[in-house]
């Protein structure tokens, strides 16, 4: 018997004015799984992400997380998810202990200082407890954000271009964080990233978005294959290309 | 409504003023140099005006209690910028954070900053001036709670107006006091007014307060229930507020203005 998705979307759009950022988007994401969004920039990747963390209303189309409807419940759906992305620092002038408390009292973390304590030792940040987030390198606010997006132990975790600015080492470090902490708390993961090598390594499917529109759905393995592609990063070539051929800007 | 939730607002804030002798500063800094000036010019004007009036309790008195209502309403206002100088939108509101616990939150900061403004001012006045507020004793306390209470309501509407008219709009926002203040008759009864003016006053609770004190100090008559009218009045434009900046986050939700606030605009 097929699990119930921990995020589904239908039917999807977001119309600014004259512009479809996004077009009938469909899609759900399984307990456990770890879906690729992928596409040229101005697809819709963000948009996307924006609307499933209710901060961007939807022109048409649901959303529900773990069973709740986003538009009905927010603040319930949102109290199972969390996210980090690389254009939304935390809050500089605090600390990373500072930081984490006032989120994880926002997530109603339970036994939160021994929550901080654990995460803080994850990613490596206990000598930074007390460094305004400010004044950490990118990698480490990256880390910080990442710690962040995982306090509550969220049923879905989005993830927008999470290793953007971390050096190779510990950026497969973080992919590996994700996958296990994924496969242990059979969480969903929304994961954006133009570094197709990564979304081969770590996502069990991927979607190709272009124009606000799902193009192609699978295996980021055997999906190249699939369309005359040598790999991802070839298809994903493509894909933009099309994008551009029909007018509109990368 | 979950308490912890809003006590992590006001948490954030409390974590940037422990940190920031600039944050903590301005908090008496400004409302002391204000008492000081009026302390004197009362001073000045008990010595040449005629004998039997004493300005303290009346210059002094209303310039402590507008600076009372000017600071509950900035600690609210400084607290909600605190979020957009940090651009920390996207991070708060994809949170559980209702819009309630938020407004409570900020609520909640500004309670604790304006205590100290008015500590810093009661110290003051009564220490160096002789202002003898404490000798109406509880009494005072109702006229505390409207100012308080339009505070709030004036902070809520301002946080409203900035989060729809984009960062740039804090230059408003600060003036806002100095706007209403020929209204309320701080320094002059409502009486001195023109007739629409009065018509004006009349719906702005501070009014009711300052013609309450002038009464109180002149020692003439007053009707204690006009300070209720003045009460439900600021009750009301707390909820008002709190309804005007509830379709504001609707609208910057649904235009995408929330995900891109630094824009100013999403137009």
């Amino acid at each position: 018997m097929p699990q119930e998705p921990l995020l589904s979307v239908s039917n999807l759009s977001k119309v600014y004015r004259h512009t479809v950022a996004v077009d009938g988007v469909s899609f759900a994401v399984p307990p456990g799984e770890i879906v690729g969004l992928l596409g040229p920039n101005g697809a819709g990747k963000t948009t996307t992400v924006n609307m499933i963390l209710g901060v961007l209303e939807p022109s048409s189309g649901s959303i529900v997380i773990d069973g709740i409807d986003l538009q009905q419940r927010r603040s319930a759906a949102l109290s199972c998810t969390n996210f980090a992305a690389v254009y939304a620092a935390l809050p500089g002038n605090l600390t990373v202990e500072q930081n984490l408390r006032v989120f994880g009292m926002l997530y109603q973390v339970p036994s939160l200082a021994d929550r901080i304590d654990q995460l803080l030792a994850q990613f490596e940040l206990e000598r930074f407890r007390g460094t305004r987030s400010g004044v950490l390198s990118s990698g480490e606010q990256t880390r910080l954000s990442l710690a962040k997006a995982l306090l509550n132990t969220p049923k879905l975790l989005l993830l927008d271009e999470p290793t953007a600015s971390i050096d190779p080492a510990i950026a497969r470090t973080i992919r590996a964080t994700i996958r296990s902490f994924a496969r242990e708390n059979q969480s969903a993961v929304l994961w954006t990233s133009h570094n197709m090598y990564e979304v081969e390594e770590v996502c069990h499917r991927v979607f190709f978005l272009s124009h606000g529109r799902i193009l192609l759905e699978g295996d980021p393995k055997s999906l190249p294959g699939q369309h005359g592609a040598a790999n991802l990063e070839d298809l994903f070539v493509q894909v933009a290309n099309e994008q551009l051929h029909n007018g509109v800007k990368p | 409504m979950k308490v912890r939730r809003a006590g992590a607002v006001a948490l954030r804030q409390f974590y940037l003023y422990s940190g920031s002798p600039t944050r903590v500063v301005p908090l008496f800094v400004w409302v002391a140099i204000d008492i000081v000036l009026w302390g004197f010019i009362t001073r000045y004007l008990n010595r040449i005006a005629s004998p039997g009036f004493n300005f303290v309790p009346a210059l002094l008195g209303a310039v402590l209690l507008w600076d009372f209502l000017t600071r509950v309403m900035q600690g609210v206002s400084t607290a909600f910028l605190e979020d957009v100088w940090s651009r920390n939108f996207l991070n708060l509101f994809a949170t559980p954070l209702t819009i309630f616990e938020y407004i409570l939150g900020l609520v909640t900061t500004s309670i604790a900053t304006s205590l100290v403004g008015l500590a810093t001012m009661l110290c003051l006045a009564t220490l160096v001036f002789g202002l003898s507020f404490f000798a109406y004793g509880a009494a005072i306390l109702p006229f505390l709670l409207v100012l308080f209470l339009s505070g709030i309501a004036l902070g809520i509407a301002a946080t409203g107006m900035m989060l729809r008219l984009g960062p740039a709009s804090e230059w408003f926002v600060w003036p806002l006091p100095a706007m209403l203040s020929p209204f309320v008759g701080v320094f002059y009864p409502i009486s001195t007014l023109p007739l629409w003016m009065q018509w004006v006053s009349r719906l702005l609770p501070p009014s009711y307060v300052f013609e309450g004190i002038r009464a109180i100090v002149h020692g003439t008559t007053w009707n204690p229930g006009t300070l209720a009218i003045g009460f439900f009045l600021s009750a009301a434009y707390i909820a008002a507020a709190g309804l005007f900046f509830r379709h504001v986050f609707r609208v910057a939700v649904d235009t995408g203005l929330l995900a891109r606030y630094s824009a100013e605009s999403t137009t």
